[in-house]
């Protein structure tokens, strides 16, 4: 018996229980990026039984400036996030099983992991609405608990839905959110990231112990560079119609319909993405917003045309986009999330 | 008028009359958000037609998706 979590035994709403129910408790994280990497480090150091990862990109050197697992080897060896986090997590706290999966958190694999191995929460931290609106209907068919996060510049949001007791993404938000603002078009400082982190981490620990009421209960959200903090009881937003947690689900995002498509387009080294959902393009301010990060873009009514390197973005009004320089599906999905959200 | 948006006192320009004509002021009516004048939260549907009045308190919240 060592002193590894004496301070968190000390703390009152936790014990030496509460530690007991955190180191038998397995907790999911989607997605490896700086929320993944700031929820893992610190429920790892709390002591969480078991933590999964799923992540399908790898380190680059963009990323080391907040994504705290990671550091210049990893950008060196372009090493899947999911196993260079892992490693890490080893060396932080040998105690804890991390299962790391390198591949995409869609429909098929998110099913797979609640049905199979029974995450006690699931914590957001991925970068796109459209994995969380498949985390939002997985939380609601297997009854899990999931923490949304988010950031982006020096602003944040979080909310904890609890299934059957909150209301849901589906909503809260109607329509699925289209594009614009992500981390790689708006930028992000890593107190934003923190902030959110501080936010996930705590409501997962009150979950693990079983500490419901002392949820926070409200959506939240912050500017640590424009001072600005607030927070909203968004109870009376549940609706009984909710096709993911009312009365009837259907789970609309878990349906082959509701799932980006994808297909290499013969012989023209392309993948086109077609996305969940309807979605609908201001051309010319998408155009707009890439020119002002300094990239090279031309367009025209139909279409907004711009220049990555060795791949070209083509996005249509409908949210379709054609990913020029490549066959690789994950890779252009990858380019697609990164710029369009 | 002024309005206690986000718990902080700001003066908003007279033009500003409903709930819309806010979000389009800051910036937010292409975004995702949750709008909650005086502790009541507001339907997307009706933010053309809530009226806001002098010493209002709003709280609006926008979705992001970056992680
Ligand atoms: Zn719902």
């Amino acid at each position: 018996m060592n002193e590894r979590y004496s301070r968190q035994e000390l703390f009152a709403p936790i014990g030496k229980e509460g530690q007991a129910n955190i180191s038998a408790k397995h907790v999911l994280i989607v997605g490896a990026g700086a929320l993944g990497t700031g929820n893992a480090e610190a429920l790892v150091r709390a002591g969480v039984g078991k933590l999964t990862m799923i992540d399908r990109d790898y380190v680059e050197w963009s990323n080391l400036q907040r994504q705290q697992l990671y550091s210049e080897d990893d950008a060196k060896a372009r090493l899947p996030k999911a196993i260079a986090a892992k490693q890490r997590l080893a060396q932080v706290n040998s105690e804890v099983e991390v299962e790391a999966i390198v591949g995409d958190a869609n429909v098929d694999e998110l099913q797979r992991i609640a049905a199979e191995t029974k995450p006690d929460v699931i914590i957001d931290a991925t970068d796109n609405f459209e994995t969380r609106m498949i985390i939002n209907d997985v939380s609601c068919k297997y009854g899990i608990p999931w923490i949304y996060g988010a950031c982006v510049g020096s602003y944040g949001i979080s909310y904890t839905f609890i299934p059957r007791k909150t209301p849901c993404l589906h909503c809260l938000l109607e329509t699925m959110p289209v594009g614009g603002l992500t981390c790689d078009t708006a930028g992000i400082i890593s107190p934003a990231v923190q902030m959110v982190v501080a936010y996930q981490v705590a409501e997962a620990l009150k979950l693990l112990v079983g500490d419901e009421q002392s949820l926070r209960g409200k959506l939240v959200s912050f500017d640590v560079w424009n001072n600005q903090h607030t927070a909203i009881r968004v109870d009376q937003v549940k609706k009984e119609d909710c096709p993911s947690c009312g009365t009837n689900p259907t789970y609309p995002y878990l349906s082959y319909e509701m799932q980006t498509k994808t297909a290499v387009l013969c012989g023209r080294n392309s993948v086109q993405i077609r996305p969940a959902g309807k979605r609908e393009y201001d051309l010319p301010q998408l155009a707009d917003l890439f020119a002002k990060q300094g990239l090279r873009v031309e367009t025209n009514p139909y279409l907004v045309s711009v220049s990555l390197g060795e791949h070209r973005l083509v996005v249509f009004r409908d949210g379709r986009a054609l990913v020029h320089g490549t066959k690789d599906i994950q890779e252009a999905k990858t380019i697609y999330h990164r710029y369009l959200g | 008028m002024e309005l206690v948006i986000n718990g902080e006192l700001i003066h908003v320009p007279d033009h500003i009359r409903t709930i819309a004509d806010l979000l389009v002021h800051f910036q937010l009516n292409q975004k995702i958000a949750i709008v909650e004048v005086n502790a009541h939260i507001v339907q997307k549907q009706e933010y053309e037609t809530t009226a806001l009045c002098n010493g209002d308190r709003v709280e609006i919240v926008h979705f992001v998706g970056g992680g």
